[in-house]
């Protein structure tokens, strides 16, 4: 299985019914491909809209329906529509359960730099900053490593995104949870070891006794 | 509220303007009025908007043709020839989150001076700002945005100005249209007074100076 799709059909099973969730660009826009059966879930796209499906057919979209990098989607019978105050109220406000983010780079804290490599990419945080400092819960989807250099590090290098802590961070190896300013190894990945995450990883990871395999 | 051609309606803008323009990637955006502005090559112009959008759409054909000096925006990340004016030192960029950027600019058009938020704590964009405890948490001050004129575009308007919007293009437009000195808008729909619900009004008449005439 590709990295991406490890990381985004683990993902999917921390959806359950009613919940308001939102999804960043690139790895977490996939989740949406595996909501488990029976599951109902409200997507937001922070740019107003909540009900948000799926991608048109090729010349069905239309220009006034969008997601939030400006892509034609489709609306779900039940959707909504809101101005921009509302959209950020929405997430500011505790009413967004969930908000899926990717990550340049997470601390052994749960403190995610997400938004910009000083001199080299400074695309704006746009929405990440109000996301991660005000939606209920949130997971952080990214690969364990780039270029064979941990994402999970001891401390941030680059410019972080909330001093809000993420809840947990999903890769292709593992999935780690953050509490009280440590990193707990919760789930390896099929045929994974938790000696190989250890191994893959900068950032001091507790291990209990007994850390189960991801179920995807 | 006065129903004015294309040109009159960027002919009343002058050269060093601050400009609030509706839209998200171009969605939502007054293209015509846009292309206007650059048609009469209007200069030095600050723009306050959500994103620079891309290049040859929206507020990025004015980014192309070098109209701007400053932009406020929370994202330039797919629009290459902002960032690379950016770096050149041509063209001042103010990143703003992009909840806190709505809000500063409804701060400015509700009469208040600015908004407290926990987002930005402990990031660059914190800096030079001012942090308040309200009951026990720490909150950053955000001052409230104000701009000479609001750019909108509506989906549907009446000649009295009640404007309603389409879909995503509504975004930032209905709350520029309460912070901008004077708001101009084009819209894709012209109908008779009547016609619109009140409940369907989104921006009141009132709030509205010019409506662009389509055609």
């Amino acid at each position: 299985m590709e990295p991406q799709t490890i990381i985004a059909r683990r993902i999917a099973k921390e959806l359950s019914s009613g919940m308001l969730v939102n999804l960043g660009i690139g790895i977490p826009t996939l989740v949406a491909n595996y909501v488990p059966e029976g599951v109902q879930v409200f997507f937001q796209s922070e740019n107003g809209l909540i009900g948000t499906g799926s991608p048109p057919e090729d010349g069905m979209g239309h220009p006034t329906l969008t997601d939030a990098g400006g892509r034609p989607v489709t609306a779900l019978p039940g959707a909504s529509t809101f101005d921009s105050a509302m959209s950020f109220g929405l997430i500011r406000g505790g009413h967004l359960d969930l908000t899926v983010l990717g990550g340049l780079q997470v601390d052994q804290t749960g403190l995610l730099a997400n938004w910009m490599i000083p001199n080299k990419m400074v695309p704006g945080m746009g929405g990440a900053m109000d996301l991660v400092s005000g939606a209920k819960r949130v997971v952080v989807a990214m690969q364990h490593s780039v270029k064979g250099a941990s994402k999970i590090v001891k401390k941030c290098t680059l410019p972080i995104t909330s001093t809000r802590a993420v809840d947990l961070v999903v890769t292709e190896l593992a999935v780690i949870a953050f509490g009280d300013g440590r990193a707990i190894l919760r789930e390896r990945a099929p045929g994974v070891s938790a000696a190989q995450v250890v191994a893959a990883t900068e950032a001091e990871l507790d291990i209990p006794s007994n850390v189960s395999e991801m179920s995807l | 509220m006065q129903t004015v051609s294309l040109e009159q309606s960027v002919a009343m803008i002058p050269n060093g303007s601050s400009l609030m323009i509706g839209g998200f990637m171009a969605v939502g955006t007054p293209e015509r009025i846009i292309e206007e502005i650059l048609r009469q090559k209007k200069r030095d112009l600050t723009v306050i908007a959500n994103d620079t959008a891309m290049p040859g759409r929206g507020i990025g054909k004015l980014v192309g043709a070098k109209l701007l000096r400053k932009v406020i925006v929370s994202h330039i990340g797919l629009n290459p020839e902002t960032q690379k004016q950016m770096m050149a030192g041509d063209l001042e960029v103010e990143l703003v989150p992009q909840g806190t950027l709505i809000e500063r600019i409804r701060a400015g058009g509700y009469g208040l001076g600015g908004i407290l938020t926990q987002t930005g704590l402990g990031t660059p964009v914190e800096n030079g700002k001012k942090t308040v405890e309200v009951d026990g948490r720490t909150y950053l001050v955000e001052a409230a945005l104000h701009a000479d004129f609001a750019l909108v575009q509506a989906f549907l308007a009446d000649y009295l100005g009640n404007l309603s919007y389409a879909l995503t293009a509504r975004n930032f437009n209905p709350v520029i249209a309460m912070a901008g000195r004077t708001v101009i808008v084009a819209t894709d729909n012209i109908v008779p007074v009547g016609v619109m619900s009140p409940d369907h009004v989104v921006t009141p008449a009132p709030l509205v100076d010019y409506l662009v005439a389509n055609m």
